[in-house]
Order: structure tokens, then sequence, then C-alpha cells
């Protein structure tokens, strides 16, 4: 089959190895992976922040370029769930866009739930070996149900030690503009985060979302834990690829 | 109810910097977080009766005229008297020609938030009247000139040592901390107010159309007493809170304590029907039933109308990341949380509340909790688009989102912006893996670092074919 990659503008900007190691998780899983070059952001940034018609713009592009995939897979639910659940609410006034909307909505999936789900993804080529703990991100976790695929993916590690913290549904306070916006709350909430992290001593926080993972990190750093790793999951499953270092 | 709601952002700095109540906000987890899941826990269908509760719901809204109509034709034919006021100054008008009237001087209050919609209390004392508040959270916030921070726990900010100190301070007794104490101490002081009083005014947590019947929902018992013990009581509410039958509230009634305090029933389910009749041992010889628009109708038909289903649980501010750990001041008016955030800038205007529906991360719990399943992130983007709509934005944050627009639609331009992007954070990082600070990003740099780009980025990497 096969799989268009929607990198996410975060990841191509910050962090390419989570795209490039989610291109090996897919080729692993025996799909022909394809990145449409032109691909830049997913209009999430518009549509939350009340702009309909900047919105409306990029997911056409959206649509047009990935149209052609028998799926689209995203390495964050957050991108995720804005094509597959917010795109038919944003075209619900245009009919004719419908069947279109309808159609790369129905085949977007978030990485870990379509591994799980989809290619059935046996062995992941990753080696790690110690404790993490995992968060779950809002949007995937509500909008699209990834909760028991990334811990399925990740247990399917030998080395892993899995250790969850109090909380791992609560937002860490992340919410794109919002983090900005309302920087004090949301670092508050990142801050509640790390707490809980660090309660289970884990060696690494783990996440399916580089916004989320930007937010923790960055609030770990300036509270002086230099240790603890931040990883996506899609590194973690893969094993790096050397990009990174 | 003064708006303050254009001071969120200051009030919720303050509020995060305030100890005192980030010790009392912990209730939150423990009490209703924790709470509610225990009590859903004991109901192997609940997703069911949550679906038949929204369609409940859905339904009286959607036929609000006939229910409405119902409702005072039953009511009226029992000896009430139903009044429709459409401000919140034609509630405060009604209230006190009804205590005129009946040469009323002193009122005992039930908790009802949409007397603080009104004001109520403050224009009933600038007549003259005598009120006292008598559930025990409003008593407290009575005695220290303040009003709720939360719509079913209205003095969660306070810690019981605050309490203490303020019993110490207006009953002129020996301080004590002790909760069983604190609770005598309010019930030695309200008791002789019951027996006084001309006048009950009461909330209502439904109105029953089909018997013309006030429901209300308490746990301290002087909701029964407030509106049973005086020769008058009015109820004050709003018009949407009507449910067609008996068998329909009684559905809802299986959410409403589970969802709000985790309880599966409150201490008191009071269903007030009609006035005293000949051989009734008690209730008022005069019952008056006021309902309010204030700006509920204007929502019918619109994107907004899923919040008129609300039946004011407060699970939605007990699970908000934002309203945990700010409280409820911070919203500025009657209304706080996601729910707050949708209703204020619905009553009191949109220009008058910019930050409430922008204060979500979208992180979805709201709309996971309500019982009777309100889209709140949908209903508070809809505001965001609104805002927009009508230039409400600051013009940076507008300029700033129509550049991204215009440059991610230019693929091979974005790219190169991209490119520069990178290279630009990577030297303001100075070598190092992550930057303290950057011009124009204090919002997030006040308290967060920013991890540094790695380099080129994927679209570069990809491109150069290393990587496929």
């Amino acid at each position: 089959m096969r799989v268009g990659l929607f990198v996410t503008c975060l990841v191509d900007l910050i962090r390419p190895s989570i795209g490039f190691a989610a291109l090996r998780l897919l080729r692993a899983a025996g799909c022909e992976a394809v990145v449409p070059v032109t691909q830049t952001c997913c209009g999430q940034p518009g549509y939350n922040s009340g702009d309909r018609t900047a919105a409306k713009a990029l997911a056409r592009k959206v649509l047009k370029e990935f149209d052609g995939c028998d799926y689209v897979v995203v390495p964050s639910g957050s991108c995720g769930g804005m094509i597959r659940v917010h795109y038919p609410a944003l075209f619900a006034d245009e009919p004719e866009m419908r069947e279109t909307v309808q159609r790369v909505a129905k085949r977007t999936y978030e990485l870990t739930d379509f591994l799980t789900n989809v290619a059935k993804l046996e062995t992941p080529p990753g080696h790690y070996s110690g404790s993490l703990t995992y968060h779950d991100s809002c949007s995937g976790l509500r909008e699209l149900g990834v909760q028991a695929q990334p811990r399925a993916l990740l247990a399917k590690l030998p080395g892993v030690k899995l250790a969850e913290m109090r909380e791992s549904a609560t937002c860490c306070g992340f919410g794109g503009t919002f983090s900005v916006k309302f920087g004090d709350i949301s670092a508050r909430m990142a801050n509640n985060k790390c707490e809980h992290i660090a309660r289970t001593g884990a060696g690494a926080i783990v996440a399916g979302d580089l916004g989320c993972l930007l937010n923790i990190e960055g609030r770990l750093r300036r509270r002086g834990d230099l240790q603890t790793r931040v990883l996506h999951i899609a590194e973690v499953l893969a094993g790096k690829d050397g990009v990174c270092k | 109810m003064q708006v303050a709601a254009m001071h969120f952002k200051r009030k919720a700095a303050e509020n995060l910097g305030n100890e005192k109540l980030q010790r009392a906000l912990e209730k939150l987890q423990t009490k209703f977080v924790d709470g509610r899941a225990a009590a859903i826990a004991e109901l192997p269908n609940f997703e069911d009766i949550r679906d038949a509760a929204a369609e409940i719901r859905e339904r009286a809204i959607s036929n609000l005229d006939r229910y409405l109509l119902r409702f005072e034709r039953e009511a009226t034919a029992r000896g009430a008297v139903v009044h429709w006021a459409e401000t919140a100054e034609d509630v405060n008008r009604i209230v006190a020609e009804i205590a005129a009237k009946h040469g009323v001087q002193r009122i005992v209050k039930s908790k009802s938030m949409v007397s603080e919609e009104c004001g109520l209390n403050d224009a009933l004392e600038a007549r003259g009247l005598s009120v006292l508040e008598t559930d025990l959270g409003e008593y407290i916030l009575q005695l220290a000139h303040e009003p709720p921070s939360h719509i079913v726990a209205p003095v969660v900010h306070k810690t019981k040592e605050d309490i203490a100190d303020l019993f110490e301070d207006k009953h002129h007794r020996p301080r004590t901390t002790q909760i069983a104490e604190l609770c005598r101490e309010a019930r030695e002081i309200l008791r002789p107010g019951f027996l006084a009083a001309d006048m009950g005014i009461s909330g209502a947590n439904f109105i029953i159309a089909e018997t013309g019947s006030v429901l209300i929902v308490t746990n301290e018992g002087n909701g029964r007493l407030s509106t049973t013990l005086p020769r008058v009581h009015v109820a004050v509410t709003g018009i949407e809170k009507v449910v067609p039958t008996l068998e329909d509230v009684s559905t809802l009634l299986r959410l409403l304590p589970r969802s709000a305090t985790g309880q599966s029933i409150t201490n008191y389910v009071s269903v007030l029907t009609g006035t005293k009749g000949g051989d009734d041992a008690d209730g008022a010889e005069h019952f008056h039933i006021i309902l309010l628009d204030n700006g509920r109708s204007r929502l019918l038909g619109t994107e907004l109308q899923p919040i008129l289903r609300c039946i004011r649980c407060g699970a939605c501010m007990n699970h908000c990341p934002v309203y945990q750990n700010i409280g409820g001041h911070a919203y500025g008016w009657v209304y706080p949380g996601p729910m707050g955030s949708v209703l204020t800038p619905s009553f009191v205007g949109l220009a008058n509340a910019l930050d409430l529906p922008n204060a979500s991360t979208f992180c979805g719990q709201c709309a996971v909790v309500c019982p009777v399943k309100i889209p709140l992130p949908d209903l508070m983007r809809d505001l965001r688009n609104r805002q927009v709509e009508r230039h409400l934005r600051p013009w940076q944050e507008r300029a700033a989102l129509r550049v991204w627009s215009w440059l991610a639609q230019r693929p091979a331009l974005y790219a190169l912006g991209a490119r520069i992007a990178a290279r630009l954070l990577r030297l303001f990082a100075g070598g190092k893996k992550r930057l303290r600070h950057l011009p124009g990003a204090s919002g997030w740099t006040n308290e967060r670092d920013i991890p540094a780009p790695a380099g080129r980025t994927f679209r570069d990497l990809y491109r150069s074919g290393r990587h496929t």
C-alpha cells in the first residue's frame, strides 16, 4: 500500500529525525512510503485561531497533495485529528468538497494507530533499554482514540520498562498558540506535567506529538533537569537514525 | 454582577502566584475528579444514559417555546404565578414588586447562580430589604463580600483556615478550624434567619413542563427550609432549564450529582409543585416563578445552541486544566471554566470577554466529561471565529496568521523560510541545545527554554536523498 507521510511543520523545522523515524517504521511495516514534497502545514493554527479562510486554503492544499495515497499517516495526533476530524467540519458548508474530504479524512491515521491497527507492525526495528514514561497527547487521545496503540508497540521492545505517570492524560499546556498567548498558565501546566514525570523516576518521557515534547522539554530543562530524555514515540520505535546527533 | 472578564490575564497571573489559592484548588482533583470517576464507574450503562440525557436536553431546547408555555399553564393551574423576565433588571424589579406586594422585610436565599447573574442581592438590599444567603458556601461569601468562584462549590477557592479567620472576625466567637464546629456555628446563626424570613428565594435545577414543578437538588437542607418555611417562595431561573416530563428529569438526575460532586444522589431532591394546599403541612402560600432570558433565546438556532443544554454540574471546570490552575475568579463573571467561556461572551458580549474563548488548549476533556455532551471546544472555536470575523483580535495576531497562511501556500518560499528560521534559531541558541530567550517569544521563554532545531529541515534532508 502507498502511504503518504504528512511530516508536520514542527517536525520539518525542529526535529527531522522524527520524520525519518516514521518513514523507517512505515517501511518496516511493509508500506511504500511517499513524502509529497510540496506539503507544508495542515492549517490548524488558523483553524484554532478563528481564521477559517486561512485554514481552508491550507486544507485544500493538503487534500490535493494526499488524495492519491491509500493512507495518510501523521506522526502527530494533533495534525492527524485536524485532517481526520476537523476537515469534514471545516468543509461542512461546501457540499461539493464532501466526497474528497471524506475520502482523505477516513484514510488519515496517527502513526502508532496506523502501525497497530492497519499495517500491523509486528517487530519495531528500534532498540531501547531502560524505563520511560508516556504522555497521552490530547488530540490523539480524545479525537483519535490513541492510547493502547503506543503502549502496545512499546511493549514489543524487550528493553522498555514503562513507568506510568499520574495524570498521563492531562494536557501538558501546549495548545499551539495558547502556549504563547497564555504563557504563564501554559508553563504552570507544563510544570505539573514535569512533576508527574519526575515522580516516576523514568529515564525518558515519550509522547506522540512534537508540540507537547517541545513544551515539556522546555520546562524540564528550565527546571534544571538535563538528564531526562525527551523522545518522540517514532524515535523510540525506529531507533535513532543519526540525523539528530 | 459586574463583568471583569477583560482582566482575565492579569487575574490569572495573580492567582497562579497565590499559594493559598493553589492549595485550595488541590481539592478539585481528589474531591471532584476522582469522585466523579468513582460515581460513574458504578453505572454499567453510563454512556447510554449520557446519550439519553443529551437527547432530552436537546429536545427541550429545540422546542423551548412549547415546553415553556406548557410549564406556565401547569404551574399556573396549581396556584403559582409565572413571570417572564427579559433582562437581569427585570428579575430584580419583579422580585422587589413581589416583596412589596406581600409586605416582605426579611429574605432567605438558597443557592442560585441566576440570581448572581442579576446581582439580585445588591438590588434588594438597595431597596432596604435584608437578604441572608443560607447555602454554607454562599453564606461565607456573603460575609466575605466575594463572588462565587465555582457554580457548584462557590467557596472552593478558600481553605478552612480562611473560613476560620472570617468566622472569628464576623461572628466574634473563638476561632476553630474544625469543620463540624464551623458548620454548627453557621447553623446557629442561620436558623433564626429561616424562622424570621417572610420570603425565600431559590434557583431551579430543572423546571418540569408536564407538572409545572420546580426541582432543586441540595445537600444542606437549606434549600428545603428556604422554599417551604417562609410565606412567599420566589424561584428564579433561566428559560433553558425546562425539561418535558418527570420521567425525563429522573434520567437527568442520574447524571447531575454524579457529574457534579461524585454523589449517586444529593441529600435532598425537592420537587416543588404549586402553593400550599388545604391539607399540606408545609409549603409557601405564594409561589412565584421568574423565568429569565438575558441572552439565552439569542443562542437558539445558532452554532452555540448546544450550550443551552447545560445542566450546571460544573464537571467541565473541575476537569479543565486551565481552571484547575487559576480558579474561577479569573474568568471575571458568574460562570467560570469552559461553560463560562462560552456563556460569558454570549451573555455580556464578545468584545467584553475577548480572552475567554481563547483560554483553552482545546484538550477536549470538558467535552469528554460533559453529561449532556456539549461540544465545548467546538463552541469556543466558534466564538474565536466570530472574534476574527468582527476584527476583535489584535492586528499583530491577525497579521502573523495571514503571513503564515500565505507562506504555507507557497511551498518553495515556505521551504526557504523554514531553512532560514532553523538557522536563525540555531544562531540564537549559540551552539547550545536550547534557547533561553527569543525576541518576541517571552510568553514562552519566561518560564521555559526553546529546544533548538536540529539543523537542516526535514525537507532539505529528504531532498538531498541521504535518508530516503
